[in-house]
């Protein structure tokens, strides 16, 4: 294509953008109030998603070695702990630092028990993390077999529970936002077939007077283009300002330090190229999509 | 220009409009083209602009095969062939300049060619001042000229005509007859179809005569033949 003809396909593009007006309303108020939704999704989900994984991360397990073990069988649990796929750290607690911390935890009332008079009934213990914490109940059934392990603790019922409902709400936000892009698409092609339909005059007297297809392309595809991207404009504003505010305001009221959103940068411009792109996407795919309809030739 | 032979054509529906149509039209002829409505002239134009394929037979038109001609080539054909209508064709929301200029584009001219083409085609159908104008701020004469001077704009070698008058007071057909002769006068060849018997009977040219899908009468410098 000659550089004048790309010249001429835009500037057709946009004037033809101007020309359609009510058209072109119609067209950006679908693209509009589906990327509004796509952009509340995409935040909520991608946020509960980061929440759960903040989750994930403090799990960990608690391997109890036997009381009756010695120092070289201790050691030789650690070792056998780092050889481990999957393990992320190891860290070693000695029975007294592991008393420490129950007292600690306790507070005044573990000095009622007198815990500290009494011989320490606990055991020296490695507390591990792992790269893919959803398989910390597999894992810590294989550690339970290890020589000289006593038991294993990761709040088993917590845990379970954890993942099951993080996969469900990542399945289930999966499924929804692409409902809603499904939805969107329809929504769009329908309005931008509409658009085009009241065109397919203009269509029919450019084939008559020798344009090829994608001479009468191209101004559509410019002006799918155009659609999506001034669409996307009020969704982009309302999710800066939106989540501007929810992050200064999470910030105040935060009670658990696992609730954290992802901070406002870089996340909301990633949000907002994501929702440019789906706009664009859809504008150009959906008004492709109609011209066809109409290129008999 | 035009050369058929056995041309035939079934629609899908089953109507069968063309039974055997073989003619050759020279380039700089005048033809008319008359028969009732349904004869198959709209047909037998539609397959000469390539809107239609015939279902057998061979079609030549302008150096272009047009039973074996691929579809994407079919642009092409048009650029050789200016098509004038009934109802104008033009689009309503650009300018008379617009409209001309448009089929230039098409071919990607230079804008410097296209300004002076336009004017040039403007001029000789004596809408020049009325370059900037809207087709609705123009009366029905005035929007057939524009879209003769659009069909001519690419130095057409055929010109088609369907019913370029048949929307248009008597007077105003003179008017566009007019610049049509001039047209035909310069060389390009010149196809319209009418239902004008007062046309046809004052300014005499060859007439073809469809009826049934088949060509009943070629007569040089012939009448209607039909009471209007």
């Amino acid at each position: 294509m000659r550089a004048r003809t790309f010249k001429r396909h835009i500037r057709e593009g946009l004037k033809n953008t101007w020309r359609n007006s009510w058209m072109t309303l119609a067209s950006i108020g679908a693209v509009t109030t589906t990327l509004i939704l796509v952009g509340a999704f995409l935040v909520l989900l991608l946020n509960i998603n980061h929440i759960a994984e903040n989750l994930e991360e403090d799990v960990e397990i608690k391997v109890l070695v036997d009381l009756t073990a010695n120092d070289a069988e201790t050691t030789a649990v650690g070792e056998e702990l780092e050889r481990l796929d999957n393990v992320k750290s190891v860290t070693f607690s000695t029975r007294e630092e592991e008393l420490e911390r129950l007292m600690s935890g306790l507070g005044d009332e573990g000095d009622i028990f007198g815990l500290q008079d009494q011989e320490n009934p606990l055991n020296d213990a490695y507390i591990i993390k792992l790269d893919d914490p959803t398989e910390t109940v597999a894992m810590a059934r294989e550690i339970a077999t290890f020589d000289h392990v006593e038991d294993v603790n990761y709040g088993e019922d917590f845990v379970q529970n954890l993942f099951d409902f993080n996969a469900y709400a990542r399945n289930i936000g999966l499924v929804l936002i692409i409902a809603l892009l499904f939805t969107a698409i329809f929504l769009i092609s329908n309005t931008i077939k509409i658009t085009i339909f009241a065109r397919r005059k203009e269509i029919e007297i450019m084939q008559l007077v020798g344009a090829t297809k994608w001479f009468i392309r191209w101004p559509f595809f410019v002006e799918g283009m155009l659609l999506g991207v001034l669409g996307s404009v009020v969704p982009i504003s309302l999710l800066i300002g939106g989540y501007y505010y929810l992050d200064q305001n999470m910030s105040a009221v935060q009670q658990f330090d696992f609730i954290t959103l992802l901070p406002f940068s870089p996340f909301v411009w990633q949000v907002s190229g994501v929702i440019i792109l789906i706009g664009v996407v859809i504008g150009v795919w959906g008004s492709v999509m109609s011209v066809r309809k109409f290129l008999k030739v | 220009m035009i050369k058929m032979k056995d041309i035939r054509k079934t629609y899908p529906n089953g109507v069968q409009a063309l039974n055997g149509i073989t003619i050759d039209i020279d380039l700089g002829e005048f033809v008319y083209l008359v028969g009732q409505s349904g004869a198959g002239k709209s047909t037998f134009i539609k397959i000469i602009f390539g809107d239609e394929k015939a279902t057998s037979g061979d079609v030549q038109v302008a150096g272009h095969d047009l039973v074996n001609m691929k579809r994407k080539e079919i642009p092409h054909l048009r650029r050789d062939i200016g098509v004038v209508f009934q109802d104008f064709k033009l689009l309503p929301t650009m300018t008379v300049y617009e409209n001309v200029a448009f089929a230039l584009e098409v071919v990607e001219e230079t804008p410097k060619n296209i300004r002076k083409r336009v004017m040039e085609v403007l001029d000789q159908v004596g809408l020049k001042n009325k370059a900037r104008f809207i087709p609705d701020e123009l009366s029905g004469g005035e929007q057939q000229r524009v879209a003769i001077a659009r069909a001519i704009a690419n130095y057409p070698k055929l010109l088609i005509a369907d019913e370029p008058t048949g929307n248009l007071d008597p007077d105003t057909s003179w008017e566009i007859m007019k610049i049509l002769e001039e047209i035909n006068a310069a060389g390009t060849t010149i196809i319209m179809a009418t239902h004008s018997k007062e046309i046809v009977n004052t300014i005499k040219r060859r007439v073809i005569a469809i009826e049934g899908g088949m060509i009943v009468r070629d007569q040089h410098r012939g009448d209607y033949g039909y009471e209007s």
